[in-house]
């Protein structure tokens, strides 16, 4: 039960920030790293688990974001509303990018999605009765209060993404550890295989793909109602490589690593701002060797060491009586 | 109980496999053989699902099955073995079964979502699928071992366990005892003889004359995607078209 005491402290390490943190600014880094970390947390279902490198991760971020945006701001719709509509938009248009783009594999999908990523960047530059264009959404109500929670507050707001974060994760503990989730592993395993062990490979690529772009639509949905101010920036790829790099960095194909990655990454980027146009100098080695040196990354690595320990304690205790393998051996043979 | 009607694979202008037809009966071991590049691996492919017909039929149990997925194949009772199994090494041996029993489960996301009795149920019923499938192969004692960990050997009878978690009437083993050593092939030899008397039908594609030789019901030869001869052990061996395709002249004169 060592997992369930990490995954309490870091929510009581959560709970507490906002009473160690020093000023409102680091809140908002905060915040936005939550923010950023439940798309993270998305973009490995698809591509940690079920082994499919999608590149439109951050456009369909955008999607949430604009779903969120044109209804309050153009439509007058409430905050609360749009928010929930804007998973389900992500989730919606990813059916059909989806359809298409799982249709081919490895790198040939990861090429697609770069460029149906770009396209829904260039729809959000360029639909400018849809998107107000280049100018961007202004004025994005903050979320109405409830309960008399302020959340145009930094600290509330701090909360509030928290809760979605903690939700995100908890959704995505069940999802990874239940047999949908082995479905997905043995999909990245290989096609092959999983195919021939009865796994419809269409359908459940593109479950996975969904649930993957509708935690990218919510993190957007919550983006909008934080930052208040959306541009088509938001959709474009590098946010995505921002997101590989946290996952990359925290162990991709598994719980802690991409969270940890997204919550940690932009506070050493942060401190590394003193070197100004320098700091890629100093950061893009330092990533090579990580990913030379740690391909599983930080987390990934010392979980595959405790699973080996446990392995070879379970083996050592099992493999003493030479009596029972003995017997193994005589079925065998019968 | 499989039945195959003129069977043909054609990839453009190259004919892999070549108008074959066979019957297998239930409860046999059944061996493909052939030089390298015969057909065999995509005659496999053909009945599996993994690759659509060009041309032929493919019966089971009197259902037409022909054209079917090789997704759909494996609910129908379907199972095959690869020549390389990839296994995820960073799990245990159990960990990676779990997974073999999953097309005979129903949970969904929902089931999911909400932790659902049912989702409980099939977990707990994948499990025991799992080890029952790894206490018949004679690995109880590694289901805690890392996947990566293993023996060849004992991947190969992973491969088989996996397999044989689908709960599966035919069985297709590519190469079973590819890479394995004498001792341990006699070993899986056993493994297949057991398999098949617990009323599975096997069909193997295998290289190892000596162990064929033994263990077959009823060998297929293919040669150039054409089927050249068929019969028991026997009467392969006293074919001279078999002998002069693929077993050799040290065999002719033997």
């Amino acid at each position: 039960m060592n997992a369930k005491l990490g995954w309490s402290a870091l929510l009581v390490l959560g709970l507490a920030f906002p009473f160690m943190a020093g000023n409102d600014y680091h809140l908002t880094v905060m915040s936005t790293a939550y923010i950023y970390a439940i798309a993270t947390v998305g973009l490995n279902l698809i591509t940690g688990y079920t082994g499919q490198f999608n590149l439109a991760h951050s456009g369909f971020m955008a999607v949430g974001a604009y779903t969120v945006g044109i209804l309050t701001v153009d439509y007058q719709m409430p905050f609360w509303l749009a928010f929930a509509l804007s998973g389900v938009v992500a989730a919606g248009i990813g059916f059909f990018v989806g359809l298409v783009s799982l249709r081919l594999k490895t790198h040939f999908f990861s090429i697609f999605t770069m460029c149906v990523g770009y396209i829904m960047f260039l729809l959000i530059e360029k639909w400018d009765s849809l998107t107000h264009g280049t100018g961007g959404i202004v004025g994005i109500p903050a979320p109405e209060s409830i309960f008399g929670l302020d959340f145009s507050e930094p600290r509330t707001q701090y909360y509030l993404v928290l809760l979605f974060l903690a939700l995100s994760m908890w959704i995505m503990h069940r999802i990874v550890n239940s047999l949908l989730g082995r479905t997905f592993v043995a999909i990245r395993n290989g096609d092959d295989l999983a195919q021939a062990l009865g796994i419809n490979l269409m359908r459940n690529k593109l479950l996975a793909f969904m649930l993957s772009v509708f935690f990218a639509g919510l993190a957007g949905g919550l983006y909008a109602g934080y930052v208040r101010f959306l541009g088509p920036d938001l959709a474009r790829v590098e946010h995505t490589f921002d997101m590989t790099m946290y996952m990359l960095v925290g162990g991709i194909g598994t719980m802690a690593g991409p969270l940890l990655g997204a919550i940690g990454m932009p506070w050493v980027t942060q401190q590394l701002q003193f070197l100004q146009d320098y700091r890629f100098v100093v950061f893009g080695p330092l990533l090579v060797a990580l990913v030379i040196f740690l391909p599983h990354g930080i987390v990934g690595t010392w979980m595959a060491r405790q699973k080996r320990k446990a392995a070879q304690q379970q083996a050592t205790t099992q493999a003493t009586p030479p009596v029972r393998l003995a017997t193994n051996k005589g079925a065998r043979r019968a | 109980m499989l039945e195959l009607t003129s069977v043909t694979k054609r990839f453009g202008g190259l004919v892999a496999v070549n108008n074959i037809s066979a019957s297998f009966e239930r409860a046999t071991i059944n061996a493909i053989i052939g030089p390298n590049g015969a057909g065999k691996t995509t005659f496999f492919n053909l009945i599996s699902g993994a690759m659509p017909l060009s041309d032929g039929r493919i019966v089971i149990d009197g259902c037409d099955v022909t054209g079917l997925r090789a997704d759909q194949m494996a609910r129908i009772g379907v199972a095959r073995t690869f020549q390389a199994t990839t296994l995820f090494d960073n799990a245990t041996v159990l960990d990676n079964l779990i997974v073999g029993h999953r097309l005979r489960t129903k949970s969904n996301l929902l089931d999911v979502i909400f932790g659902t009795h049912r989702l409980r149920d099939e977990e707990a019923a994948c499990r025991r699928k799992a080890r029952e499938a790894l206490d018949f192969v004679g690995l109880a004692h590694v289901e805690a071992r890392l996947a990566g960990d293993i023996s060849q050997e004992e991947r190969k009878r992973v491969a088989f366990a996996l397999a044989l978690a689908t709960d599966p009437a035919l069985l297709l083993l590519d190469e079973p005892a590819g890479g394995v050593n004498p001792e341990e092939t006699a070993g899986l030899a056993d493994l297949i003889r057991k398999m098949k008397s617990s009323g599975l039908t096997i069909c193997l594609i295998e290289h190892k004359m000596d162990m064929i030789m033994n263990l077959a019901d009823k060998i297929l030869v293919l040669n150039y995607g054409e089927k050249i001869a068929e019969g028991t052990p026997a009467e392969v061996r006293a074919n001279p078209a078999v002998i002069e395709a693929y077993l050799g002249s040290e065999h002719a004169h033997a």
